[in-house]
């Protein structure tokens, strides 16, 4: 067993990682990957990053924080933090989640049966530094000592720990090796929430020291507010790009595809994900042609963020959040459209149908609606016609965290796969006790340094492990398979990691979203819509 | 010396009280958050709770009118509450000696339940105390009292070894967490002992009680049982104060944010909570939020600080 890091080495003064994954450790992967030796070797960490930003926790570094060169600049980044912590404890600045944060803080028993359920610390050869508790247990160590000024005798009821810049440079790398898909929190006897804690830490690191990971600020909910899209595509480019989808769309199925746009008063305003558009183009143009064929009144919006439904803030920043929800909110109020569908966007669906529910107030608060339940309606009501043998392949179904266990729309999308797939498997387990595809908190689109060999062969390795289980009968190449991941985020995880394992080559799995297998059945259409080949 | 053990258990039980009332109160009055339920939830219409599906799943959902399934809470609760349901699912070699110990408790309290009413009604209706009702609720305090002793001793010694010798727990188990569980040993040992050895002149439980009830110092309560006494009084007083209070923060982690799926349209006392919590002007340091304690929450969350190209 590897041995224990205890928590006091958090503080450790030097840069030498706390712990090192060793492929050899990690979880063991069914066939055809189960000889370690096998799969890719991780990319070690430059010397020049090693000597420019902090990387003391692991093999790889999500965040860049550049060293400090000083003790006087040490110093001042440790009280930025201590007041940062502070905040997070008020009510004037943290309403959003103080409540839930403060009895997670105060009612962990730490009986670790959290651990178990976690899919980065079990694929990690259990880890102790990726265990559940560990950032938590000195997230709590923190509040109890700074936030309620806990003397000696707190600390021997709650347990002690050293603040310094050391431990604060590694506990925001910490707050990166969580998914937050709260599967921990499911398991919590006490119904306290690891899963919030990571959350929570990335917020105070945000919000108060400005420090978040590049993808998901500057790239992301930055780049969004600016131009009205992550991807970078202002409301022209976006219009273009379409109107090619379209062209190719409507070549490809023999139906003459158009997508509407800025249609007001219409009875739903669709917003994919921006990044289906550039990566994808198949799926919103296979939105298109359901809609079109089912006769649904629908738009998209050209208004600053009404095209694209990422909503990266809810992974870091509560005033990002707000901000971006309240821009779709608008978008939706000013065509006056009876309500907002969500395309295949797992976070997107959470951000805007759930957590944005109180921020949306008054006339913002414009119904919400998942785009599962309006294809769910279509499929079973036969407003479009379906032939399921054109679907005769293997079809395995990844759940969203956001969308399932975080948002409970669970069998809508397994109806419609029932209906259109004759050789549909689950994976184990699935539904609300899913496993997060490995992408999920943002570490999808967070490539840096040497991150992808952490998400591909830590964080996402559970999921890797249910995908090559549900396919076992049929790993031949011979055999095409389809993964349908109805969430881009967890699309981009499968893209880079079934490529990363050389498992499209090799094995023949292909990944794709839900509409991409209703307009392969679709009568009306060219056969031949998913066309099995790497994208 | 009787006097004095009074006083305790009197002081006792109103820090109990007091400290469970403020503990509930406290988290009570927390604003309402940022939804943040986790499904199952089981206040879900039934064919949904089986799936752990939502509200969300039905088409124009906001048209359907809102569903309680009380009984659907209710089986989970119980089974939760009594059984210790989740720890059974998720983590069974903790429960074999989480629930010995909190079974156990569970019959402690209902032992003092039986022994107050005992003593009630030997000073409220001696007569019928002294008929069959007296022996019923005699053998059934003195069965509970004595299983649940059992149970609870046994399921702390069992904590106690897993604390000690779980290489997972040893880095998370602080002297506080090993105390707590020593502190229940100590005070139901010199309780159990106290009581088995108090002597044939001694008073028995209810009449003790009733003594207590009434301030009674006529009679001689024995030392090692007047220390057990005092012992779970100060437990009782102590638990309140830590991390063991979580039968109170149960309800608030499972009603107020796992299972809080209220949405906020047509529902004016969470809209009138977000009104206020928009006007709360926040500090927090970072350029990019533009909090300065001056601007309010609704002043931050319309500020788009890059709108127009602006950086």
């Amino acid at each position: 067993m590897k041995a224990k890091i205890r928590l006091s080495e958090m503080s450790r003064r030097d840069r030498v990682p706390l712990t090192h994954v060793a492929k050899e450790e990690l979880m063991p992967l069914p066939p055809p990957l189960q000889d370690p030796a096998s799969t890719p070797d991780w990319k070690p960490l430059a010397d020049k990053t090693k000597g420019a930003v902090e990387c003391g926790l692991d093999d790889t570094c999500a965040l860049n924080i550049p060293q400090p060169k000083t003790k006087e600049e040490e110093d001042e980044l440790v009280k930025k933090f201590l007041s940062g912590l502070d905040k997070l404890f008020t009510r004037e600045n943290n309403w959003t989640f103080l409540q839930p944060l403060v009895l997670t803080m105060e009612h962990c028993a730490k009986c670790q049966t959290c651990s178990s359920a976690c899919h980065i610390y079990e694929a990690s050869g259990q880890n102790e530094v990726y265990r559940p508790t560990y950032r938590s247990e000195i997230l709590r160590r923190l509040y109890f000592k700074h936030v309620k000024h806990g003397g000696l005798l707190s600390a021997w009821q709650h347990g002690d720990v050293t603040v310094n810049w050391p431990l604060v440079a590694r506990l925001a790398e910490l707050s990166y090796r969580c998914n937050l898909c709260r599967r921990c929190a499911q398991t919590c006897p006490i119904g306290a929430d690891n899963g919030l804690v990571g959350h929570e830490l990335r917020k105070l690191f945000s919000m108060e020291m400005g420090i978040s990971a590049k993808e998901c600020h500057d790239n992301g909910s930055v780049l969004q507010l600016k131009v009205g899209s992550s991807t970078g595509m202002s409301s022209l480019v976006v219009k273009d790009n379409i109107e090619f989808i379209d062209e190719d769309m409507t070549e490809k199925t023999g139906v003459k595809v158009e997508t509407p746009w800025d249609v007001a008063g219409a009875d739903v305003l669709l917003i994919h994900n921006a990044g289906e558009i550039m990566a994808w183009p198949e799926n919103p143009g296979a939105f298109a042609v359901i809609l079109n064929a089912a006769g649904i009144t629908w738009t998209l919006s050209s208004e600053l963020a009404g095209y694209d439904s990422i909503n990266y803030g809810l992974w870091y920043d509560d005033a990002q959040f707000a901000r971006v929800a309240i821009k779709h909110a608008e978008a939706a109020k000013k065509l006056g459209v009876k309500k907002i569908v969500l395309g295949e966007c797992g976070h997107a669906h959470k951000a805007l149908s759930v957590i944005a529910d109180r921020v949306l107030t008054g006339e913002l608060n414009i119904p919400r609606e998942s785009s599962m339940t309006l294809l769910r309606d279509i499929v079973m009501n036969d407003r479009i016609k379906l032939d399921p043998s054109r679907n005769d392949f293997p079809v395995t179904l990844h759940d969203p965290c956001n969308l399932v266990r975080l948002m409970g729309v669970v069998e809508p999308q397994r109806e419609v796969i029932r209906k259109i797939c004759p050789q549909f498997r689950e994976m184990w387990p699935h539904g609300v006790d899913n496993y997060c595809c490995g992408g999920g908190s943002g570490f999808a689109i967070m490539s840096g340094n040497n991150f992808q060999d952490w998400r591909f062969q830590v964080a996402g390795r559970k999921k890797l492990q249910q995908i090559l289980n549900a396919f076992s009968d049929c790993l031949d190449p011979s055999i095409p398979k389809y993964l349908c991941a109805p969430c881009s985020n967890c699309k981009g995880q499968f893209r880079d990691m079934l490529a990363y394992y050389d498992l499209w080559e090799k094995n023949k799995i292909l990944y794709g979203g839900l509409v991409e297998l209703i307009v392969n059945a679709m009568v009306d259409v060219k056969p031949g819509f998913i066309e099995w080949e790497w994208h | 010396m009787t006097a004095v053990v009074y006083g305790v258990l009197y002081l006792c039980a109103a820090v109990f009280a007091i400290a469970c009332v403020a503990r509930a109160v406290l988290y009570a009055k927390a604003p309402i958050h940022l939804r943040w339920e986790l499904y199952p939830v089981p206040h879900e219409e039934a064919a949904r709770v089986q799936h752990g599906g939502s509200y969300f799943e039905q088409l124009d959902w906001w048209k359907h009118p809102p569903s309680f399934n009380l009984a659907g809470e209710l089986s989970f609760m119980v089974p939760e509450m009594l059984f210790l349901k989740a720890l059974h699912e998720f983590n069974r070699k903790l429960w074999y000696r989480s629930f010995l110990f909190h079974f156990g408790l569970y019959l402690l309290i209902g032992t003092v339940g039986l022994v107050v009413l005992a003593a009630v009604l030997t000073l409220a209706a001696p007569a019928a105390m002294a008929g069959s009702l007296g022996l019923v609720l005699h053998w059934l305090y003195m069965i509970t009292g004595m299983v649940g002793g059992a149970l609870a001793v046994v399921g702390a010694v069992a904590l106690l070894v897993r604390r000690l010798t779980d290489p997972d727990l040893v880095n998370y188990t602080t002297p506080g967490d090993l105390f707590n569980l020593c502190f229940f040993l100590v005070a139901f040992a010199f309780m159990a002992a106290g009581y088995l050895l108090r002597g044939p002149d001694a008073p028995g439980v209810v009449h003790l009680t009733a003594a207590w009830l009434t301030f009674d110092t006529s009679i001689a309560l024995p030392g090692l049982w007047s220390a057990g006494i005092v012992l779970c009084a100060l437990l009782a007083a102590y638990i309140p104060l830590t991390h063991m209070s979580h039968f109170i923060a149960k309800y608030f982690t499972y009603h107020s944010v796992r299972w809080d799926d209220a949405a906020t349209a047509n529902n004016p006392k969470i809209a009138a909570k977000l009104a206020e919590y928009l006007t709360y002007r926040p500090t927090w340091s970072a350029p990019h939020v533009t909090a300065d304690g001056k601007r309010s929450w609704a002043d931050v969350a319309t500020t788009n600080p890059w709108e127009g190209g602006k950086k």
